[in-house]
């Protein structure tokens, strides 16, 4: 509060007014050179200490429990016992890693491509609809959006129950009889179909609406222009809206797949990974190790191999963004 | 002449068949939790209430903690939000509006903030929190909460204080306000909007939150909605009428935030998920 005055702050380290190049030339770009010094870093100060506080310190402490061999006993009796690497070997030369590794990666895949592809199907109808058709839509697809997912979930188990279903009823009344009695989760395909299902039915929404939004920015004239030079419906399409929405599409598919992967709540509450431990994908497997069978200090190994994946991912991502924010700044 | 009547056909039944895939769940949430049993166990499904009763939703709401986890789940939420919103806001006025150095790495470091993976955290959480012998307390999922929520309202805020013009604050501070004042007289007013909307989502995220109060709360007194819905559905196992009606009081706060926050939607979304 002492520093905002019209003149130079009297404390804060005088680079600082140079880091953006030097000292500007006066006018109004002069007066927003001067209200820096230590200013925004009080004002950044509360938001980046609890943030190092609670997402960095688990990040931390998640990569100190993991050399740590650390079950029921050790807990409970506040015992640190350090064992290297040995989690991870374990983990590592074990098959169920690699092999939830691969079926979270085919899953993820397996939504992402049916979410994107649908998605943008739905985002480009709305852009075709009439006004009225097009709220009628945008209505529906706001109430699947806003349903929370334990909620969804929780109606998605009644929608294939067993008995009284009404997916099952539907199957067996358009010819599928042995339908009738079903159990959807019996089996790790069937399960995995419900929880697809629920995840494309609760993405679909975000992805159509705001394709939709980026395609009401279309600038007119381009098609127009395109027109003119001979460009029917489907050339139209490849060369003036794709190219216009592949930034668009590049970082909502980044968002899916981080999301999708980690899909914790919608797995564990459908079956709880079950059955048999044939639908956990990493983040759940990651709990059922760690907290389900308390062992934590290897639960805490896979989370963190877990975050290194996702970071692959996000990595990738991330530069979109920062090319982004290059041009903006 | 017939092609183009075909042509304009298509997407319209393309549009009504999404529609029934989108709200049919929703659709069928609501109508079970008013069916009165022998309608939901019937052999062919009665597709419209028409004997509606609060039978279930009394079920729900008189099952055990029902009332102290809905309280818990706001205090909890709202307090995440409020928090969030005081921090966010001041930060966000500075990596809008002030040049200085680390301000790109600050910008990128909350949206790699944004992308944290809590879902895989829960492990290590439960270790601090345990440590810190708060186990069971709303304190600890309050503060994860804002956090949570943290990285979205600043960066989102950012954009909405970017959107102010700056001559306003200019001229404020000409009339002889300082730097502060004008912020509050002349900026936050104009903020209302995107507080709005940024805690609106910030609402949403935290009133959803399961695996950590999965993990952190184990006794009834602590815990929140979603983990009574998520046990409530394995207690109540074949009362799906019960199940749904409290599925139904779970989803309608957010289903009425999202009528409100529609048009916002779009936009606040994009700028704040998408780009950042």
């Amino acid at each position: 509060m002492t520093v905002q005055k019209t003149e130079r702050p009297p404390s804060g380290p005088t680079e600082v007014q140079t880091s953006d190049g030097g000292p500007r030339p006066g006018g109004p770009r002069r007066s927003a050179g001067r209200l820096t010094g230590v200013t925004p870093y009080l004002l950044l100060a509360p938001a980046i200490i609890v943030t190092l506080l609670l997402l960095g310190w688990p990040l931390v402490n998640n990569g100190i429990l993991s050399f740590q061999n650390l079950n029921m006993r050790q807990f409970i009796l506040h015992l640190t016992e350090w064992n290297g690497f040995d989690n991870y070997k374990e983990v590592l030369t074990g098959e169920d890693f690699w092999r939830v590794t691969g079926r979270s990666i085919a899953f993820t895949a397996v939504n992402v491509v049916l979410i994107m592809v649908l998605g943008t199907l739905v985002g480009l109808l709305l852009a075709r609809l009439g006004r009225k058709m097009r709220t009628f839509l945008l209505v529906g697809l706001v109430l699947a959006w806003a349903m929370p997912v334990v909620a969804a979930s929780t109606v998605y188990q009644w929608l294939f129950a067993q008995r009284f279903g009404v997916v099952n009823w539907v199957l067996a009344k358009i010819g599928f009889e042995s339908m009738a009695d079903h159990d959807w989760l019996a089996t790790q395909y069937s399960t995995f179909f419900v929880v697809l299902l629920l995840i494309v039915w609760m993405s679909i929404p975000f992805v159509a609406i705001n394709l939709y939004a980026a395609t009401t920015t279309i600038p007119k004239e381009l098609y127009e222009a395109a027109s003119l030079d001979g460009a029917g419906a489907w050339k139209q399409f490849t060369q003036v809206t794709m190219p216009y929405l592949r930034p668009f599409l590049y970082a909502t598919t980044f968002l899916e797949i981080i999301w999708v992967f980690k899909a914790f709540v919608q797995v564990f509450t459908i079956n709880e990974g079950g059955p048999d431990r044939l639908t956990e994908i990493l983040p759940v497997y990651a709990y059922i190790e760690g907290m389900g069978n308390q062992h934590f200090g290897m639960g805490a190994a896979i989370a963190l191999l877990t975050i290194i994946i996702l970071l692959a991912i996000t990595s990738f991502y991330l530069r979109i963004v920062l090319k982004q924010e290059e041009d903006e700044l | 002449m017939k092609r183009s009547l075909m042509g304009r056909l298509w997407p319209n039944l393309v549009a009504v068949v999404m529609f029934v895939f989108c709200v049919f769940p929703v659709y069928w949430m609501f109508a079970t939790a008013f069916k009165p049993t022998g309608d939901i166990i019937a052999e062919d499904p009665v597709w419209f209430p028409t004997d509606a009763t609060f039978e279930h939703f009394k079920t729900a709401v008189n099952a055990d903690h029902f009332w102290t986890m809905a309280g818990n789940s706001l205090i909890v939420t709202l307090l995440a939000v409020v928090f969030s919103l005081i921090i966010g806001v001041t930060a966000a006025f500075a990596l809008a509006r002030m040049r200085f150095k680390g301000r790109r790495g600050f910008i990128i470091g909350f949206m790699l903030a944004q992308m944290a993976p809590w879902e895989v955290m829960v492990i290590a959480i439960y270790i601090i929190v345990r440590d810190a012998d708060m186990l069971n307390s709303l304190i600890p999922l309050t503060l994860f909460y804002m956090v949570m929520i943290l990285p979205f309202t600043l960066l989102t805020l950012r954009g909405f204080v970017a959107a102010v013009p700056k001559e306003l604050e200019e001229s404020a501070m000409v009339d002889g306000c300082t730097r502060m004042q004008a912020f509050r007289r002349v900026i936050l007013p104009l903020l209302a909007p995107g507080l709005m909307s940024t805690s609106l989502f910030g609402f949403i995220t935290a009133w959803n939150e399961f695996p950590l109060v999965l993990v952190l709360n184990k006794e009834a007194e602590s815990k929140t909605l979603p983990v009574w819905l998520s046990s409530f559905q394995t207690q109540f196992g074949d009362d799906w009428g019960a199940t749904m009606a409290a599925a139904s009081l779970f989803a309608i706060p957010i289903l009425i935030l999202f009528v409100f926050l529609q048009r916002r939607a779009v936009s606040g979304l994009t700028d704040g998920a998408v780009k950042g």
